[in-house]
């Protein structure tokens, strides 16, 4: 929390949370990176692999083959959500499996399937981007902010008639 | 080889956001929201293409790749049809990520039950 | 009768003439499995959503309460109750079924004593011969509202707590013999800036701690007036701190037992539950079911039993507010010598 924050509260509030942090149980983030790092570095390594068999069976260019490589892994997840593992291997792996695209899946098709009982439109199809839709919302502002910075400072790049 | 870097590359993205959950208490969206932003900013840079070349499915899995695919995308139609590419463009790269996301996450809602 | 400032002295102590308690699958693994009612297999309880699921545990505990005293739920004069879900719908819906004259009440965690108090005021003053209280709340379901989807792999903190599915019912009546409801203590709202949802036990203490001493300054007693004290949902580390506001405040709560129901439900060692449990079923199914048998069969004569709710919502924790808490106390005594 910044310390701004911290101003507002009252002397007695401030003790109180000096004797609770006393009381908190640190997180274990040594383990915790690890698990990432090693969870992280598989589901890449997967990736990896599904990608060179679309380059040598599939006649994908390097370029061209991380598409499916990135659906393919996709759909491995969503079998996985589906089958109630993710949400296991998560708790166990934190940001390992959430961090990479499996994980924005998963965030999908979990909401998904929770929210089915509320329908199909305002469930399944409003809830669905619950936790993705800030992703995405973000990361297309970032993207276009970036293109006009690059408009700005190298127009030479803006091609086109 | 490239499989000994997509391991360590991909696992030390992932540390990345483990810290944002575990030191910096972020909740997970914002997590993702950062990291994608990250991604986006490296590409917007020139430094995200390098990584891939490098560590190949290290650098395009993580969710720091979707960043990087729509400023791609952005710049990539920006050099091809002029300024009104930074608007259609951004999703020109993305597409199989967020479609196949789309569609099978909405299979899956149709076929399945959460186990809870 | 108020008493002190915050108690009410319930002098024609009514009696707790029978209780029942239903709880999930990952409760029917945990130590007190056999002190429970009915035990369900899966954790939809036989519905098609979580929603409905809860609804069904708050029913099927609130019909067999009704059973075992011996009573139709036409002779209940009032249900009051009340869960964690927005607009408290799990109780309300139980309430169509049941078609008692229903009071809904919200207090997060703390609705199990809440109605219990207010359901033994109601009979206390005659306002009725057989009142039913009751609460419920659902793992899933929780999650749902407060959290995330339950199939999202998020990493739980070790401070999170795991709610509790189940619920937990008991009829109260003006006569009989049996147990009793002899006082109750309503709590005030005690927020010390904790805004963290992952560590509720930490946020609640300080209310649980608040309530508990107002109960022994209006009562003018001393805790070794009770064989047990426990807390509603602390868990581990609101127990811990709890513990340590006891000792700062120099009250003397080693003169009796004090316990926290979020740590007698699960097992922490064959159980994934990071600091314990928590949930309106926490305290009900622990009190109805656990408490109660243990009390008749005289291992307890006279429990306080302090529920502690966290009053936030997501909403007012995405706008950054802290966590209000809050907690009510309910004392329970054994038989008293027959008049």
């Amino acid at each position: 929390m910044p310390n701004n924050k911290k101003k507002k509260l009252t002397p007695v509030q401030q003790e109180y949370q000096q004797l609770a942090k006393k009381r908190e149980p640190s997180r274990p983030v040594f383990a915790n990176c690890l698990r990432a790092f090693l969870v992280g570095g598989i589901i890449c390594v997967i990736g990896q692999g599904i990608q060179e068999m679309f380059v040598h069976w599939a006649g994908f260019d390097e370029k061209k083959a991380s598409s499916p490589t990135v659906a393919v892994l996709i759909i491995l997840s969503i079998v996985l959500t589906s089958f109630g593992i993710y949400d296991k291997i998560g708790q166990w792996a934190g940001a390992g499996s959430a961090v990479p695209v499996t994980g924005f899946a998963n965030s999908m098709s979990s909401a998904a399937i929770e929210h089915r009982s509320e329908g199909l439109v305002y469930g399944v199809g409003a809830k669905m981007f619950k936790i993705a839709g800030p992703v995405i919302v973000f990361g297309t502002v970032a993207a276009f902010i970036i293109a006009l910075l690059h408009m700005i400072f190298n127009p030479d790049i803006v091609g086109g008639s | 080889m490239i499989f000994l870097w997509a391991f360590l590359l991909g696992g030390l993205i992932c540390v990345i956001g483990q810290i944002c959950f575990d030191v910096f208490k972020m909740t997970p969206a914002h997590t993702m929201t950062s990291l994608v932003v990250l991604g986006a900013v490296l590409d917007g840079l020139g430094l995200y293409d390098p990584l891939i070349k490098f560590a190949g499915a290290g650098a395009s899995v993580p969710i720091t790749s979707f960043g990087n695919s729509l400023v791609h995308g952005a710049l990539q139609e920006l050099r091809s049809d002029g300024w009104i590419g930074a608007i259609t463009g951004i999703f020109e790269v993305t597409s199989a990520g967020i479609s196949a996301a789309i569609i099978f996450s909405f299979l899956a809602a149709v076929l399945v039950r959460p186990k809870g | 009768m108020l008493k002190g400032h915050q108690s009410w002295i319930f002098e024609k102590k009514p009696v707790i003439r029978a209780a029942a308690t239903v709880v999930g699958p990952f409760e029917g693994q945990g130590p007190l499995s056999n002190d429970f009612d009915i035990v369900h297999g899966d954790l939809m309880a036989g519905q098609d959503s979580w929603e409905k699921a809860e609804r069904t545990l708050m029913e099927e505990a609130g019909k067999l309460a009704i059973e075992n005293a011996g009573l139709t739920k036409e002779q209940v004069n009032f249900y009051i109750g009340g869960d964690l879900m927005n607009q408290i719908i799990s109780t309300s819906f139980a309430a169509r079924t049941l078609t008692i004259p229903y009071i809904g009440v919200f207090g997060a965690c703390s609705t199990s004593m809440e109605s219990l108090a207010l359901a033994a005021m109601i009979v206390n003053s005659g306002s009725a011969q057989f009142a039913l209280a009751g609460a419920c709340s659902h793992n899933a379901s929780a999650e749902k509202q407060f959290r995330y989807p339950t199939e999202y792999g998020s990493q739980k903190p070790p401070t999170a707590q795991f709610t509790v599915t189940g619920a937990g019912a008991c009829v109260l009546s003006q006569e009989g013999q049996g147990l009793h409801v002899t006082s109750a203590t309503i709590g005030r709202i005690v927020d010390m800036g904790i805004k963290d949802p992952f560590n509720m036990g930490a946020a609640m203490a300080p209310a649980a701690v608040d309530t508990i001493e107002a109960h022994f300054r209006d009562m003018q007693l001393e805790p070794g007036y009770y064989d047990l004290i426990v807390t509603g949902d602390l868990s581990k580390i609101g127990y811990a701190i709890a513990n340590d506001l006891f000792n700062k405040h120099k009250f003397p709560i080693e003169q009796t037992q004090y316990q926290d129901c979020g740590m007698l439900i699960y097992d922490y060692q064959k159980q994934q539950v990071q600091a314990g449990a928590s949930g309106c079923a926490c305290s009900a199914v622990v009190t109805y079911g656990h408490l109660l048998k243990r009390m008749r069969k005289g291992e307890l004569r006279r429990i306080l039993v302090v529920a502690t709710g966290a009053l936030l919502s997501p909403i007012s924790y995405q706008q950054g507010e802290s966590i209000p808490c809050i907690a009510h106390a309910v004392s329970i005594e054994g038989e008293v010598e027959p008049k």
